[in-house]
């Protein structure tokens, strides 16, 4: 459809218009960007303060913690992807856009995941300092991190078209995301601990990539089906 | 014949087969339960390992079959019903739900009352087949409470059966990457692919179960799938004839 | 006596079966009733819409 007409715009300038729009909106609300980033810190803060200060058992929960609080980071941020599109309206202008809607819908997912995902990616190495981690596991963690972000911020989009409009909360968007994040979180914290205690951790970076992969790939189709049917 | 195959799964058709459907699954279920249920725990020989404990699997198994059973009636009926828009795939699936969280809820519960004397724990997280049926079990969690948090049944349908078709991939991935996880960390089995061979008097009462427990979910299925279609259908004029028939129809 | 012991296994092997006996049956008298009050349901507001005609 979009090349019958020459003004058009290519379906990466839809693309990229999309998310520059979403990025400009964060920039103007540093609030929406900065609030999941304390709650990571806050939530790494929690377990030493829990479960006491000794190094060994930092160590050896630092991965997990460090994951789990990513996750949850997340998911508190996911809440927000549609609802604003939503309840201004420009949510049904993109479903009558010509640009086709699964292209949108990986647009607003990247700008989201360079929003949330990407800084908190950034910040962890500092968290991970405090768990006493070493620098090289540091590098794996970012590694992971940045790959199980992406696959949760695509992830966590299908869960937020599916619930927009709904007056449920994140309590419902939780329970939908949560099981399918599992594996993303069981690959991403199990692969740091196989780096820290010096074993083999290729099989789930390459694991986290080709899920990466498969998500940018089918992800947008869902997201897109998901908010035709919200909107309907 | 696509006329046929439309007739028969029309809604007020399905409702009057249905009826009769049920105890033709019913009694077969319930006979061939019945004999596995004796055979299993009086004539099956113990195992030399487990002894008496290892007729758990006479009813865990089944139930664990069925918990994934269930999911895909719950995933086709939804795809079927998005494709095709046919209103009687989508009551499939919105019935399937509770059964196969009941059968999931069953799988985790009697697996736990077996590892007590095996592992000597209720819970064994090492096991990758018990973590993988707890995440099931998180996802018919999920369905259901997407399904009941939006009034309007189409719209509910729909969005269900986009959750179900995600949560298939998901299924898949579950499944392998707990098992890279517990291979980590030296996860004990349920049972052991390639182990020693059944012998035909421990097998044939698993079997008769497995049967038997399939046709009994298909019974129960087909029950709630009339519910289903009685409730989507009471503005319908079908509907209305059969309340107001001196016979009624329920 | 010896076969209802299972050999120690008793408790755990009975409640297996009585558990997945409730819970079927638990299951099936859920859905007989829901459909009951699914069929009521919709003869109220039938006969209601007939009595005002």
């Amino acid at each position: 459809m979009t090349s019958t007409n020459p003004q058009q715009p290519g379906i990466f300038a839809g693309l990229a218009a999309i998310a520059r729009r979403d990025i400009l909106l964060a920039w103007k609300r540093p609030g929406d960007v900065l609030n999941p980033l304390f709650f990571f810190a806050m939530v790494c803060t929690l377990f030493p303060l829990a479960v006491g200060p000794s190094a060994e058992q930092l160590i050896f929960s630092g991965p997990g913690v460090l994951w789990v609080a990513a996750l949850l980071a997340t998911l508190l941020s996911l809440n927000t992807l549609f609802m604003s599109d939503h309840e201004d309206g420009s949510l049904d202008q993109m479903l009558v856009s010509p640009q086709p809607l699964p292209v949108l819908a990986l647009g607003k997912t990247l700008a989201h995941w360079l929003i949330s995902g990407l800084p908190l990616v950034l910040i962890s190495p500092l968290l991970a300092l405090t768990y006493r981690m070493p620098g090289d596991v540091v590098g794996v963690l970012m590694l992971t991190l940045l790959l199980g972000t992406i696959c949760l911020s695509l992830l966590g989009s299908i869960g937020a078209a599916l619930t927009v409009g709904l007056h449920t909360g994140t309590a419902l968007l939780s329970l939908l995301i949560l099981p399918l994040a599992m594996p993303v979180l069981l690959l991403g914290a199990n692969t740091v601990s196989l780096a820290a205690g010096n074993d083999i951790y290729a099989t789930g970076i390459w694991a986290l990539g080709a899920y990466a992969v498969a998500a940018l790939s089918l992800a947008p189709y869902a997201t897109a089906a998901a908010l035709r049917i919200s909107s309907e | 014949m696509w006329k046929f195959f439309h007739h028969l799964t029309s809604p007020p058709h399905y409702y009057r087969v249905g009826a009769t459907l049920i105890p033709w699954l019913a009694i077969p279920g319930l006979a061939l339960i019945a004999y596995g249920t004796y055979a299993g725990l009086f004539l099956a020989s113990e195992d030399y390992q487990q002894g008496d404990a290892f007729r758990i699997i006479y009813v865990h198994v089944p139930a664990a079959y069925l918990s994934m059973l269930a999911y895909a009636f719950m995933a086709f009926g939804g795809g079927i019903g998005l494709i095709w828009r046919m209103k009687l795939a989508h009551a499939v699936g919105a019935a399937a739900a509770p059964l196969g969280a009941a059968f999931t809820f069953l799988a985790l519960v009697t697996g736990a009352i077996w590892g007590r004397p095996m592992w000597g724990t209720w819970w064994e997280w090492g096991d990758p087949r018990l973590t993988s049926e707890l995440i099931l079990l998180f996802l018919y969690f999920g369905y259901m409470a997407l399904r009941s948090s939006i009034d309007d049944t189409a719209k509910a349908d729909k969005a269900s059966a986009v959750l179900a078709l995600v949560g298939v991939v998901n299924v898949v991935i579950v499944h392998y990457s707990v098992e890279w996880w517990s291979s980590l960390h030296q996860g004990q089995t349920l049972f052991k692919k390639g182990g020693p061979g059944m012998d035909a008097d421990m097998l044939y009462p698993l079997l008769a179960m497995i049967f038997g427990f399939t046709l009994l979910f298909g019974a129960l299925l087909a029950r709630r799938i009339r519910t289903e279609v009685l409730f989507r259908e009471r503005r319908t004029r079908w509907v209305r004839e059969l309340v107001l028939a001196p016979e009624g129809g329920k | 006596m010896d076969a209802l012991a299972m050999g120690n296994y008793g408790p755990y092997v009975w409640s297996c079966f009585a558990l997945t006996f409730i819970v079927i049956v638990f299951s099936d008298w859920r859905s007989r009733v829901r459909h009951k009050q699914v069929y009521r349901d919709i003869e109220v507001r039938i006969k209601a819409l007939e009595e005002r005609q």
